[in-house]
């Protein structure tokens, strides 16, 4: 009888050891260094986006790009605008062509012209990554290729991803890609690269209106963090329980 | 007692200490739990510092002042004062020292972002200037008759 | 751009709407094939531990085959994923540094646990049959009888005592391989299942009731495909013998046994019909509370996918195979081709799954048709196409092939039997 229960022991060793695995990969850094690292609490940057300010000149697109080195030219980006036209009979006609990266210069959706006299109201929709608080996409990573910064930002590792698109697949508001050049998975920083050396994100800076803005929510005499804490805003499909970090002035209920 | 029944266990075991062991040469330094918790910050540390050194291309209104005084005091005084620089000069990058001139782009298209009439009742984008791009001066570049830093005035 | 610079999706992907720019079919066939064969490696293993643990002695000859079987599916599982993914030479993170947080991080330690358990069992089974080997083959002249004397030599691991308490154990431990196997094949598989419903993002995946569905249909496909392997090689053998030995009596030639496929069938009818009872209850959950999501699913469901869906898999996949399965005078032929039709029901519940939940946009504004490429022009287009499937489907036979040299697992005579 003992002999056949060390196969359970065969079982229950294989199993605890491969579960151990992944603490023996780590390397132990000292208190201190990680600290350092990965210090700023003070800091909890988000995205104010006026869609009553936003003309959809596509002008953060191109921005982006260029900033960030996505392929100007592949149909996918980091962040993007949608227009909404709703038609007097009702209709929803919403279109984003290369994720208005060439801005919307006359009303042909899908082909077909809308009428100005028929519309009732059109707006744009500037959307990117929501840098959520509690990010799907960080939760599906197998191999802990993407994760979120102290400040909230969220970012992927370009040496370690493997490219499985299963955070592509998890995130519900689009905003993951393929990138074609690198062959891993991309999506908005945050422009990691220039905030956290002082300067603005590539399409805040770049837009003529005001209508994308970011702020420190950590920081109480910031002015965006006060409109957004004062003011009443919106995020997208909150239903989702992620808890988006860009924040919304004039969504409207057809957004999707 | 069988003794020979453990065999396999040896050999998983084998497997499993083979994979340990590819781990100690393929992990990265600095792979673990850093800041959050284990389902929001299991990262390679060192990510983060690839990504702050990751290069700035657009340097700003300010960065272009430094040299372009006259160009950005013109600008800054009309009704262009909120575009950037750099929306229609390009991205500075380390200019001079790269690229000696930046190539501006001056194509009708670029104008028609934002000044394509589209009629949109409610809008900001309603608000403002804006043509019929099939009936006015058709194909021509806008900046041929506006002085695109100071748009109220005609061009040279 | 150049050719290798292709955004991932693009040449198979045909947007029709309002789909959000980043938007593509990321999972296309290979994704389809993964959860397809760990279904069937599942589904075979199971089959095997009904003799093993459950004791229905006139299943031995299939639950030997399906046994050595499921071990041939087994790298094959891993072949779909290495084709999908971006940078496969990464593959081996999942093991390395697993985030336990996601589903198929599972996969790593799922895959390699199960490994062993099969590797484990098939080695009980057969370590009297690899010392009998080494004995013969010590004699036999030649370099090919050596290597093969080696290899079995490697097999046995050091364990040659082939007394009658030694062989006992290891019927023993055989057996508690088999059974620890079943919730841990059930596993292999339910977590792909957990892979598809956990992800929110997705209004046709996000539900509690995938992993179940799955692991329901990978026994189905499992059984099925060890029952038509069994059906086809037993009778291609019978065959055989009849026109080279006419000597023989036409009653010591023996084909595939009716009775015992008359047996599996049961079983595989059992785990269809509550497979299509699950599905049918998802699908009446969904109109009954009709979520935001409703509309497009509904107009996917029943306009785009309704061949698909309705006749392809629930009627050709489901229904007509309990059918022919239930009508009296079952033949060894109709058994076949509801065998058969009950494969590529799984598979077109795989494709409607993986396919059918990129059909639709995120926004719910637009849909995404899938133009699966099939003259490769490219090695992306070969990975993710069908040529690319066809080398998936036709690797587990091959595999079993070479295996079956060492392992044979076709009843022929083995020292001492089980």
């Amino acid at each position: 009888m003992t002999c056949s229960r060390r196969d359970f022991l065969k079982e229950a060793v294989s199993t605890t050891a491969a579960a151990v695995l992944p603490l023996s990969a780590f390397v132990f850094l000292s208190t201190e260094e990680a600290k350092a690292a990965v210090a700023n609490s003070t800091v909890r940057y988000a995205f104010l986006i006026d869609t009553n300010k936003c003309v959809g000149c596509g002008m953060c697109i191109k921005a982006c790009k260029t900033e960030n080195e996505v392929p100007y030219d592949a149909p996918v980006t980091r962040m993007w605008v949608e227009r909404y036209i709703i038609t007097k009979d009702g209709e929803v006609h919403i279109d984003s062509p290369m994720g208005g990266r060439d801005g919307f210069t006359d009303n042909t959706v899908y082909g077909e012209e809308i009428d100005p006299k028929n519309i009732a109201k059109a707006f744009f929709v500037p959307k990117g990554c929501n840098h959520c608080d509690n990010p799907p996409c960080v939760q599906v990573c197998p191999v802990g290729a993407t994760y979120q910064t102290n400040e909230g930002v969220v970012l992927v590792d370009r040496d370690w991803c493997m490219g499985c698109a299963y955070c592509i697949m998890a995130c519900p508001f689009g905003a993951r890609f393929f990138h074609p050049v690198h062959k891993i998975a991309d999506k908005c920083t945050f422009c990691y690269h220039r905030i956290t050396k002082g300067l603005q994100p590539a399409c805040v800076q770049a837009c003529s209106f005001g209508a994308r803005r970011f702020a420190n929510l950590k920081d109480p005499d910031d002015p965006v963090t006060k409109i957004i804490t004062t003011e009443r805003v919106a995020v997208l499909k909150d239903l989702y329980g992620t808890k988006p970090h860009a924040f919304y002035l004039g969504l409207d209920h057809d957004v999707r | 007692m069988k003794w020979h029944v453990l065999h396999p266990l040896w050999v998983g075991l084998g497997v499993v200490g083979l994979i340990i062991v590819a781990g100690r040469f393929l992990v990265p330094d600095g792979f673990g739990v850093h800041g959050r918790n284990f389902t929001y910050g299991y990262y390679r540390l060192g990510s983060l510092q690839d990504w702050k050194d990751f290069p700035v291309k657009y340097q700003g209104r300010d960065s272009c002042a430094e040299c372009h005084e006259e160009n950005v005091r013109l600008n800054s005084a009309s009704v262009h004062a909120p575009v950037q620089c750099e929306n229609c000069h390009g991205p500075a990058v380390d200019h001079p020292d790269s690229a000696q001139t930046l190539h501006v782009d001056s194509s009708r298209e670029l104008c028609l972002r934002c000044h394509a009439q589209l009629g949109y009742p409610n809008s900001n984008r309603g608000a403002m200037p804006s043509i019929d791009d099939r009936r006015h001066k058709r194909g021509r570049e806008c900046r041929k008759c506006h002085d695109p830093h100071n748009p109220r005035e005609k061009s040279e | 751009m150049s050719a290798e610079n292709i955004v991932h999706g693009v040449e198979w992907t045909v947007k029709e709407l309002f789909v959000y720019p980043n938007e593509f079919i990321y999972w296309s066939i290979q994704i389809v094939m993964y959860p397809y064969i760990t279904g069937l490696v599942a589904g075979a293993f199971v089959l095997s531990s009904l003799y093993h643990v459950f004791g229905q002695k006139d299943l031995k000859d299939i639950a030997q085959f399906s046994l050595v079987f499921s071990l041939a599916l087994l790298p094959v599982a891993m072949l779909p994923l290495l084709l999908h993914l971006q940078q496969p030479l990464r593959g081996i993170e999942p093991l390395l540094t697993p985030h336990f947080t996601s589903a198929i991080a599972a996969f790593g330690i799922v895959i390699t646990v199960y490994g062993l358990i099969v590797m484990a069992e098939i080695w009980f089974v057969y370590r009297e049959y690899f010392v009998a080997q080494v004995h013969e083959l010590k004699n036999q002249p030649g370099l090919l009888s050596a290597l093969r004397r080696t290899v079995y030599r490697a097999l046995t691991i050091g364990a040659s005592d082939v007394s009658d308490a030694a062989i006992r154990v290891d019927k023993k431990a055989a057996t508690i391989m088999a059974a620890v196997g079943i919730p841990t094949a059930c596993f292999l598989h339910g977590y792909a299942g957990f892979i598809f419903g956990s992800v929110k993002a997705n209004a046709l995946w996000m539900s509690p009731l995938m992993p179940v569905i799955f692991i329901m249909s990978a026994v189905v496909s499992g059984i099925a495909l060890c029952m038509l392997t069994y059906i086809i090689i037993k009778e291609w053998q019978a065959f055989w013998r009849r026109r080279h030995d006419s000597a023989l009596e036409a009653s010591e030639i023996k084909g595939a046994e009716i009775d015992v496929i008359t047996k599996t069938s049961k079983f595989l009818l059992t785990f269809l019909v509550i497979a299509i009872a699950l599905e049918i209850l998802d699908l009446i959950f969904r109109g009954y509370t009709a979520m935001k999501s409703w509309d497009i699913l509904r107009s996917v469901m029943y306009g785009k996918d309704f061949i698909n869906i309705f006749v392809l898999q629930y009627t050709l996949g489901n229904i007509v195979p309990v059918v022919l399965l239930l009508l009296p005078g079952r033949t060894l032929r109709r058994t076949v081709v509801a065998l058969l039709l009950v494969l590529f029901g799984v598979f077109m519940m795989r494709w409607n799954v993986v396919i059918g939940g990129q059909a639709f946009s995120l926004s719910f504004s637009g849909y995404m048709h899938y133009e699966i490429p099939v003259i490769p022009h490219s090695l992306n287009t070969f990975k993710e196409g069908v040529f690319g499937a066809l080398s998936v489907m036709a690797l587990p036979f091959i595999l079993f092939w070479i295996l079956n040299k060492f392992v044979p697992s076709l009843g022929q005579e083995i020292e001492g039997s089980k």
